[in-house]
C-alpha cells in the first residue's frame, strides 16, 4: 500500500493506493482515524467515516473484483466546503476509485433491515455514516464520492 | 485477529481479540458454525471486550451463529461490546435480535 500526504493541493489531504487485499483494510481503517482525529471530526464521527470507507471498500474488494486480490484501488480523500443556509461549511470527501466492471446500480440500494439474514448490510451502514454517497462510472472507472460534512444540513445519496 | 474457546459449564465461550473484518470473518464464522453444529453447546457466548471493530462481514457471521443456534435450539450470547461494536448492531437495528450482557458474569447468570 502505498500513501502520499499533501499539505494542500487541490485541497487533497491523503491519497492511498493498495491492491484489492483485505488485510489492507486495517491500515487504511488507522489511516481514517488519524485523518478524521487530526481534522477535528467528534469520536463517533471519526469511527463512521472510517466503518464507511472500510465497508466501500469491502464492497470493491468482494463485488468490484470478486476477491482477486492484486486489483487497483485509489482512495483519495479531499477537504470540501460548501455554503448552505447558515453560512460556509466544511467537510471530508473520500473519492474511491476501482477499475473493476460496471456497477449495476440497481444492486446498490441495500436490503430492508426488518429480515434477519447475513448480508447486505454495508451499503446501509454507509449512507447511515455519510452525508453524501455518489456512484459514478468515469473513464473506465467506478467512483464512490462519500463526503461527510462538520455540520450535516441535509444528507443526499444516487445509490 | 485471534480466537479461541474456553468451555465452562454447558457453556463454549470464544475470546476474540483484534478487529473482525472482511480478512478474517471467515474464520468466526467457521468456528461458530462448528461450535454450534457439531458440538452443540447448549451456550455460545461471545466475549468481544477485547474487539475494537467490527464490519459488516463481521456482523453477518454473527448473524449466522445466532440463526445457527435457534435452528437447533441453543442460546447465542455476546457480550463486552465496544463503541464501534454496538454502533454497528444498532445501525443494523440487530442489537435486539441478540442476547446482549455487560460482562461474562451476566452472560454466564443469564
Amino acid at each position: 500500500m502505498e500513501a502520499r500526504a499533501a499539505a494542500s493541493n487541490n485541497g487533497l489531504l491523503l491519497k492511498l493506493e493498495l491492491h484489492s487485499d483485505p488485510k489492507l483494510l486495517s491500515p487504511v481503517r488507522g489511516a481514517l482515524e488519524r485523518l478524521t482525529e487530526v481534522l477535528g471530526f467528534p469520536a463517533p464521527e471519526c469511527r463512521s467515516v472510517t466503518r464507511a470507507v472500510d465497508e466501500a471498500l469491502t464492497n470493491i474488494m468482494r463485488h468490484c473484483y470478486c476477491g482477486q486480490l492484486d486489483q487497483p484501488i485509489e482512495v483519495f480523500c479531499s477537504r470540501v466546503r460548501r455554503h448552505g443556509a447558515v453560512g460556509p461549511d466544511e467537510g471530508l470527501e473520500i473519492l474511491l476509485c476501482d477499475r473493476g466492471p460496471p456497477v449495476d446500480p440497481a444492486k446498490l440500494r441495500g436490503r430492508r433491515l426488518d429480515e434477519i439474514r447475513p448480508g447486505g448490510l454495508g451499503l446501509h451502514f454507509i449512507r447511515q455514516s455519510m452525508d453524501i454517497v455518489q456512484y459514478r462510472r468515469a473513464r473506465g472507472t467506478n467512483q464512490f464520492r462519500l463526503v461527510k460534512y462538520f455540520n450535516p444540513l441535509k444528507s443526499h445519496s444516487n445509490c | 485477529m485471534q480466537i479461541s474457546a474456553r468451555y465452562i459449564d454447558k457453556a463454549t465461550i470464544f475470546d476474540i481479540s483484534g478487529d473482525i473484518d472482511l480478512a478474517n470473518s471467515p474464520e468466526v464464522r467457521k468456528a461458530l458454525l462448528r461450535e454450534v453444529r457439531e458440538n452443540r453447546t447448549p451456550r455460545v457466548v461471545m466475549n468481544l471486550s477485547k474487539v475494537r471493530y467490527i464490519d459488516s462481514s463481521g456482523v453477518a457471521s454473527l448473524v449466522e451463529g445466532l440463526k445457527a443456534s435457534r435452528d437447533l435450539g441453543l442460546r447465542f450470547i455476546l457480550f463486552g461490546l465496544s463503541n464501534s461494536a454496538r454502533e454497528v448492531l444498532q445501525l443494523s437495528r440487530l442489537i435486539r435480535i441478540f442476547e446482549v450482557y455487560d460482562n461474562e458474569d451476566q452472560a454466564l447468570a443469564s
